[in-house]
């Protein structure tokens, strides 16, 4: 078995384009879920209207790049506006019960053959992210990075802009969170009636809320895109939105650093289990009656569900999580 | 214990021995057993002796006019289904009174709170605050229009510490807008003048100690008082208090029942819902009996609770809400006297 091989692998995905995608998503879920207590389930909704946003202003529409970032996050404003008029002010689950039907219809929508001029249908859009790649000042052809972490320059420009989006989302989230405005969406995670009776404006702040988190889904959207240089509407199903509430939920939900150190957490763990299996089956250690290497794809996943399972059962609030604010909620 | 408690409106009424501000029950906390006066209770304050005058010209009927009423509900109904759950012809609450709303279970009393600050939505009514109508404003504004409710199950957030419970009480924070909350110096100032008066009020709540643990480790009747504290946070000029002595700690309620009395001294007004009747009894100006829905008698505490229409009310609804404590006691004497009997003739046979 290679080792080396397998360790670099791991090393990589630590930074890699899925992990900032991942923590991205799951930085905008925290504010929602997190630090309001909104059951957000079309998490993924948000991260497809910012990715086919810039995709069909870009391609379908011939508009500069940039225009298509502001239509991506606008597109995000809009969709917490439009799933937040009708759902805040009832019980926290219609919330739930309508996001995750909004993230299929959207998914439905863009993939549907009506659209196809517009959207793409089932195949999707290319051809938009020529845009972002122009604006990179790094020097086509070379790599960059040490050690393990050595990469083309194109993956290099867009990991080094998407950190960089991460570490204003997370100063941003962090600014807020220490603030009264965070105290009184923390209070609302809580009991808001109780917050109501103090004389705050609940259902505001459950919109700022959704809004805020829909536009950090839709950068983690922009990313998606960009990194793939194609949209293709069935990576935006439900499983990403669980995805992101697992990384949520592993890095410890309600902490600034929790879904960074989440997503990573996650990618190493799938990248590091996926390589071992495929190193083990193809060095015979595991005979190709138990599982051959079209299998591991599959088996990852259950070993890291497996994985996760022990988490939540040792450690439940999540790696950076308050074992002592856990306590509390069980009474 | 309170050696240090200061108590900066309060005043002692008359130069009667011994009636200081800070009085507290003797160790053993006992029960105020107001029918027979039995323990001596501190002297009351002069807006007490200037509420209970302004009410004692009020005929003693339902729906009685006040002198200066501070909040007037007009017709208010709520149906749920076939259930009428609130049906108040007229009701009016003297200013800077001790209102105790009292009825049995079931009689509407958390409805009528919920309705008039703006929880819930009535069918039909009016209802105004100072002169200003209320109808179709929402809780939130209510709380800011300066009417401020506590709820029955105690509404702690758990999560947050003590200290930013109280926090999230004050009203007008520059720092719970949206734009600028990430400026810190915008409202650093604010927030320091706030957790003063927190702190301040922290202590005479006796939860001083407590200011930076979780609000969700309080036992019940702490939670009771920092919800208290808290809604005191947002400078209200009517309190309403759903039950605010269930479920606690019997060495918690003399306290309480003093910083209840404490809100009315500051020239607030008090509303309350209170099955116990010895501590209606002890602190209220004025007691509103409910029952299905309706003001059913209206009165000073000793003759309403002599009042047949009020006795009529509770032995008619559910009865488990005993009129005083020597009823309980009866009731429990004849149960045992009861089961005494029943083991008798067993042992007999
Ligand atoms: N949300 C509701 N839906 C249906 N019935 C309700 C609701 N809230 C209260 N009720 C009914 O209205 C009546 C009054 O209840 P409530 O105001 O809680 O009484 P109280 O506080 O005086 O004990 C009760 O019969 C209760 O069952
Ligand atoms: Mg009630």
């Amino acid at each position: 078995m290679d080792w080396s091989s397998i360790l670099s692998n791991a090393a990589r995905s630590a930074i890699g384009l899925e992990t900032v995608i991942y923590a991205l998503a799951a930085i905008g879920l925290n504010v929602q879920f997190g630090y309001a207590g909104l059951l957000n389930f079309g998490q993924a909704a948000f991260v497809a209207v910012g990715a086919y946003g810039l995709a069909i202003t870009v391609t379908v529409l011939g508009l500069p790049f940039w225009l298509g970032v502001v239509v991506g996050l606008l597109g995000a404003v809009l969709l917490a506006v439009l799933l937040g008029i009708p759902t805040l002010r009832l019980r926290a689950d219609y919330l739930a019960i309508a996001t995750i039907a909004a993230a299929e219809i959207v998914r439905l929508t863009v993939r549907s053959a009506t659209l196809r001029e517009q959207t793409g249908g089932s195949s999707g859009l290319s051809g938009f992210a020529e845009g972002f790649y122009a604006l990179s000042p790094l020097e086509q052809g070379r790599s960059y990075g040490f050690g393990p972490w050595v990469f083309s320059a194109r993956l290099a420009w867009i990991l080094l802009v998407g950190w960089v989006l991460i570490a204003l989302c997370c100063t941003v989230v962090f600014l807020l969170m220490r603030s009264p405005w965070g105290r009184v969406l923390k209070g609302i995670r809580e009991d808001e009636d109780a917050v109501r009776s103090l004389g705050k404006n609940v259902y505001a702040y459950k919109m700022q809320a959704l809004v805020i988190g829909g536009v950090i889904g839709a950068l983690a959207g922009f990313v998606f895109g960009i990194g793939r240089a194609s949209v293709q509407p069935d990576l935006y199903g439900t499983e990403l939105t669980f995805f992101i509430y697992t990384v949520l939920l592993l890095g410890g939900a309600a902490r600034v650093l929790g879904p960074v150190v989440g997503a990573a957490v996650f990618w190493v763990a799938l990248v590091l289990i996926e390589n071992v299996l495929i190193q083990a089956v193809g060095a015979g250690f595991i005979p190709s009656a138990v599982m051959d290497s079209t299998q591991v794809g599959q088996v990852r996943f259950m070993l890291v569900g497996l994985a996760l399972m022990l988490l939540m059962i040792f450690r439940p609030q999540g790696i950076f999580g308050d074992r002592r604010e856990l306590a509390i909620d069980a009474r | 214990m309170p050696a240090d408690e200061t108590r900066p409106t309060t005043t002692p009424g008359g130069a009667s021995p011994g009636g200081g501000g800070s009085h507290p029950a003797p160790a053993p906390p006992e029960r105020l057993d107001g029918a027979d006066g039995a323990t001596p209770a501190p002297a009351p304050g002069p807006r007490a002796l200037a509420a209970r005058a302004a009410l004692r010209d009020v005929p003693r009927v339902p729906g009685a006019p006040k002198p200066d009423p501070v909040l007037v509900a007009d017709g208010v109904v709520r149906r749920f289904g076939g259930l009428t759950a609130v049906d108040v012809a007229h009701v009016e609450i003297q200013r800077g009174a001790i209102t105790a709303l009292i009825g049995p279970n079931g009689a509407g009393k958390t409805t009528f709170f919920n309705l008039l600050t703006g929880f819930d939505r009535p069918d039909e009514g009016t209802w105004t605050f100072e002169g200003r109508s209320l109808a179709r404003v929402p809780a939130h504004r209510v709380a800011r229009r300066g009417m401020v409710r506590t709820f029955q199950l105690t509404k702690a957030l758990s999560r947050l510490t003590v200290i930013e419970n109280m926090r999230l009480g004050a009203t007008g924070q520059v720092g719970e807008r949206l734009a600028s909350a990430m400026f810190g110096w915008l409202w650093r100032g604010q927030e320091e003048s706030n957790t003063r008066r927190a702190d301040e009020l922290l202590r005479r709540f006796k939860l001083d100690a407590k200011r930076e643990d979780f609000a969700g480790s309080l036992s019940g009747g702490q939670r009771k008082l920092l919800e208290m504290a808290r809604a005191l946070m947002t400078e209200p000029r009517l309190v309403m208090l759903d039950e605010p002595m269930a479920g606690v700690n019997p060495a918690l309620t003399q306290s309480l029942l003093e910083h209840v009395k404490d809100l009315r001294e500051q020239g607030m007004t008090v509303m309350f819902v209170e099955h116990d009747m010895d501590m209606v009894r002890d602190i209220s100006d004025w007691v509103v009996v409910m029952a299905q829905g309706a003001v059913v008698a209206e009165g000073p505490p000793d003759a309403v609770m002599a009042d047949p229409a009020v006795i009529d009310a509770y032995l008619g609804g559910h009865h488990d809400a005993p009129l005083t404590e020597e009823g309980e006691e009866e009731q429990l004497a004849a149960a045992e006297a009861e089961l005494e009997r029943e083991h008798d003739r067993e042992v007999g046979r």
